[in-house]
């Protein structure tokens, strides 16, 4: 009886969902995390599914997963083992117990367990019965059947009603972590009820029906000892929103347009990750964003580029093979020197790798897959809120630069979400200042030199095709001040110098690294991009524990920030967590000939906090 | 700007030119700027996008704005420029490797998007700027550099890969004849869609007399066909060959072993023909045809859609950024 779970607080908890791909995990982890931000927690996700859209039903390849920490704190990552897994059927079940934590409590669909089910993974019995599953608390739950009695007087398919388990899972998970059930039942009616067809109303209706259903069968039933009560998390007042890294690119690409008073302009072609970036940014037409999908990926970059050159503000995403085919143009751009933001939402490689899963690999890429001395910066998003400002950074950069600028971000960020504060129009800063085409008007008696540089930020003069008067030709070839295709071997050495100091010199205005913790101490822990979040929690528990320990991030990851190798000449040992083979360690160990050591993962999957604190304790000795 | 001022000289700029004396691209140059001429727009208004090879030197020739880009990728540079701002008139020039080797896929679907460009592929069958290779339009058996025992790919005829897209506007040139490389290119420049303008140029160093068999003086005529809307498909030296049906296709025959009446008449809005027409070759007894082969504009382009579309989505959501950033599930601490 409900009175009889009691109500413990907690601080966070971390929860999977797993089921089959198409079954909607990526669905109710995103409502559970959308109904405990709403409810004033801090979350962070992390979707995980397989490259396959359909891969068979009821078996291990075919399982789909998302995870979440929801918390009374601040959340840097979606958590480490899980203490609550929903597993909806035995393959689900059998991929991810191993990850749960000891003790931990499994929900699942006992519905599911059927013999054929169990020998499609190769069960012989039934593990819900034999021990299988004794190191945990596990929830067996008759959810079709219950779901399917609750929705007896509905007129629809059974498939459709077997669909609704989903917000019947829901309704056990808001009652199991005390959450405002008002918010789902606002968020049912909102999805299908006032505006939708129908056909949806009637949907709305069964999955209020099934929801609540869950609800009573967590009030009502002795199965659950305790249910939990998180606070709300301290967080800075303002309007929040629920974002994925790639959803907050989007807005930042079409919101720097109009804060430069340019045409936002996407030339792009679609590849997982940065799919979902390029399928939301195609619908802010009325906010004048141009769109194209081109034939392929070089098609994409090169739109861009022929774009930029036009004086719109361009970009193109993609991932990490798609980075590969745009080397050429990206070089293109550094030699044209016009802007040019790169969104690389990075994946599992080489080659075609791990489409689905997050690495941090094209960093070595990004920096020198060019051919030819081509060094361009490179901006390394957080977390999936971050991605916003990075993106927004980098369009600022670029424009002021007059350079291509990579942003870094990764399957995690990008397709993970967080809450993210929305900023208005107004609060965010000015790029008009940094467009400064190049007019006649303003430059009275003057003859317009295309690659006359200014003598602080090096960006040469720019003045685009319908500019009175200022008519002129760039190219892919070395060329001198003016513009005119040039062998000279000075002018080569000069100019090539010239593109490299302009991004050395971006470092000089870069903000300095702030120290997570003393700033000098025994060992320094690096985080760049979705490293961050991992290495945040870590550090501050190592902190908290009086460990030696302090921490940074990068997030220009090129050129270093300024105070980077002062920094790191404070500290005994220096460690880089890095879901890749040691790449920014190589980049610092080049740079500052210091001994870094390099704490690689490339398992498809981000850090977590346990890794990086299990290392540093390596390091230290203990 | 005044009309009058808009001349072929003044579209040129004062760079040296740096091609071969004697080749083909010169007399084209001079074609394209007539284009511009007929055009109308001020050359600060006027943009040339051009790849990598002898031809794609061409933007520094010329007093407008002008992008020197990468090898293939002219077609693609100049779609993003020509969609962010499609007041300028934009001419891509490209070869035949640059259009139809590494750039092939640019070209095929620059052309199926129906961009308003004015596309002039400059074709001498020949890798020119890298001394001497066989490129897809190089014929069976032409001996090159990499082909020294004779080229064994059969090659592509970029015109008809054209009309098979959907080209609104498709014509040939030959560097030889002047006046019709003019006509070609002032059609193109009119011509609302993307034209595609194919000119045969002499490489006289790597491919000389590529196109001999169309421009000799003593029989060169027998080869090839100029065509002009509404006129009898006649040709030959002393006009003594005329195209009639056959079957699904065309042949030549003597004009006095054929009917008046059966003489094909040129309509440049038959696609149907236009398919024909394209890829008539005269290994096959057929004439190359010169001229505007296809010209039909009642096809949208993709830059007039690209904001008819925004204006359409302004109109019927018609949201801010501010009200797109605060969509979705929001809530207040």
């Amino acid at each position: 009886m409900a009175e009889n779970a009691k109500l413990t607080s907690a601080e966070q908890i971390v929860v999977k969902f797993t089921g089959d791909s198409g079954d909607g995990m990526q669905l109710i982890g995103n409502q559970l995390t959308a109904l405990a931000a709403l409810d004033g927690n801090d979350v962070n996700s992390l979707p995980d599914y397989p490259s396959e859209i359909r891969a068979p039903a009821g078996t291990i390849a075919g399982v789909s997963g998302f995870q979440m920490c929801l918390g009374d704190h601040k959340i840097y990552t979606a958590g480490d083992a899980p203490d609550v897994l929903v597993g909806f059927n035995p393959a689900a079940v059998k991929h991810s117990a191993k990850f749960v934590k000891a003790g931990g409590m499994i929900i699942t669909n006992s519905d599911s367990f059927t013999e054929k089910a169990l020998e499609k993974i190769g069960y012989s019995g039934n593990p819900l019965e034999d021990g299988t599953l004794s190191g945990y608390d596990v929830k067996a739950i008759p959810m079709t059947t219950l779901v399917r009695e609750a929705l007896a007087e509905m007129e629809m398919p059974i498939a459709a009603k077997d669909r609704c388990k989903n917000f019947f899972t829901m309704g056990v998970l808001c009652w199991l972590f005390n959450k405002n059930k008002q918010l789902v039942l606002d968020f049912i009616q909102q999805k299908f009820g006032p505006k939708a067809t129908k056909p949806l109303l009637k949907v709305a209706q069964a999955n209020t029906l099934a929801f609540k259903a869950g609800l009573n069968y967590g009030e009502t039933t002795i199965m659950f000892q305790e249910r939990y009560d998180l606070g709300a998390a301290q967080i800075e007042k303002g309007l929040y929103r629920n974002i994925t890294g790639n959803d907050a690119a989007a807005l930042a690409i079409a919101a720097a347009g109009e804060k430069a008073g340019l045409q936002p302009f996407i030339g792009s072609y679609p590849i997982t990750p940065a799919t979902d970036l390029l399928h939301y940014a195609s619908e802010f037409k009325d906010v004048d964003l141009v769109t194209m999908q081109m034939e392929d990926e070089i098609a994409g970059i090169c739109t861009a580029v022929g774009a930029s050159c036009a004086g719109n503000l361009a970009f193109t995403t993609t991932s990490g093979p798609g980075l590969a085919l745009k080397t050429e143009a990206a070089g293109l751009a550094l030699m044209l020197e016009v802007p040019l933001v790169i969104v690389n939402v990075q994946r599992g490689g080489p080659s075609t790798g791990l489409p689905t899963k997050t690495e941090q690999s094209d960093l070595l890429q990004s920096m020198y897959g060019r051919n030819g001395d081509s060094y361009m910066p490179i901006i390394a998003a957080n977390n999936p809120a971050d991605c916003f400002d990075a993106t927004f950074q980098a369009a600022k950069i670029a424009l002021k630069y007059r350079t291509p600028v990579i942003v870094l971000t990764d399957g995690y960020i990008g397709q993970g979400s967080c809450p993210w504060k929305v900023p208005k129009m107004d609060e965010l800063e000015d790029l008009k200042p940094y467009v400064n085409f190049w007019i006649p008007e303003a430059h009275k008696g003057e003859e317009y030199v295309s690659y006359k540089r200014d003598p602080e930020t090096l960006a040469r003069d720019w003045a685009i095709p319908g500019t009175k008067g200022c008519q002129h030709r760039i190219g892919s070839l070395e060329k001198d001040e003016t513009g005119a295709v040039s062998h000279d071997p000075l002018v080569h050495q000069q100019m090539t110098e010239f593109r490299k100091a302009k991004v050395d010199n971006l470092a000089q205005v870069l903000p300095e690294v702030e120290v997570n913790g003393k700033k000098s101490n025994k060992i320094l822990v690096i985080s760049w991009g979705g490293t961050f979040g991992a290495v945040k929690g870590a550090v501050d528990r190592l902190i908290a524990d009086g460990k030696p320990v302090s921490g940074i991030n990068l997030r220009w990851v090129w050129p270093f920030p300024p105070n980077l190798g002062e920094i790191i000449s404070r500290f005994d040992k220096v460690l880089v967590p890095e879901l890749n083979m040691g790449q920014l360690s190589l980049m610092l160990r080049a740079k500052f000939l210091v001994d870094v050591q390099s704490l690689s993962k490339v398992q498809g999957d981000p850090f977590r906090e346990f890794e990086v604190i299990d290392k540093v304790n390596e390091m230290l000795g203990e | 700007m005044a009309d009058t001022q808009l001349t072929k000289k003044y579209f040129a700029s004062d760079a040296e030119v740096k091609w071969c004396p004697g080749c083909g691209d010169f007399a084209i140059m001079n074609a394209v700027r007539s284009g511009m001429v007929a055009a109308g727009k001020p050359r600060d208004e006027v943009a040339i996008v051009s790849g990598i090879g002898c031809s794609s030197r061409f933007p520094y020739y010329m007093e407008t704005y002008g992008f020197h880009t990468i090898h293939g990728r002219a077609a693609a540079v100049a779609s993003g420029l020509k969609v962010a701002n499609t007041d300028l008139d934009v001419w891509v020039i490209s070869g035949d490797g640059d259009s139809t080797a590494i750039g092939g896929n640019h070209f095929i679907h620059a052309i199926r998007r129906n961009l308003d460009l004015n596309y002039v592929m400059i074709n001498n069958k020949i890798y020119g700027l890298t001394k001497g290779q066989y490129s897809p339009t190089s014929e069976v058996g032409q001996y090159s550099k990499t082909s020294p025992y004779g080229v064994l790919d059969y090659p592509m005829d970029p015109l008809k890969v054209a009309v098979s897209l959907g080209g609104t506007f498709v014509a040939r040139g030959i560097d030889k004849n002047m006046k019709l490389n003019e006509e070609v290119c002032v059609r193109g420049a009119l011509h609302k869609g993307f034209s595609m303008m194919e000119i045969y140029a002499n490489c006289v160093i790597y491919n000389e007399g590529a196109h001999d068999k169309l421009t000799n003086k003593e029989e060169g005529a027998n080869f090839h066909i100029i065509l002009r809307d509404g006129e009898k498909m006649i040709f030959g030296v002393n006009s003594q060959y005329c195209l009639v049906q056959d079957g699904f296709g065309v042949k030549a025959v003597k004009v006095e072993n054929a009917n008046q009446a059966d003489i094909l008449v040129h309509d440049e809005k038959d696609a149907e023909m236009a398919a024909i027409l394209s890829g008539m070759r005269p290994d096959n007894g057929l004439p190359i045809a010169l001229g505007v082969i296809y010209a039909d504009d009642r096809k949208k382009t993709y830059d007039d859609m690209v904001y008819e579309q925004i204006d359409a989505v302004k109109q019927k959501r018609g949201r801010t950024m501010d009200q797109i950033m605060q969509e979705g599930h929001t809530w207040t601490v």
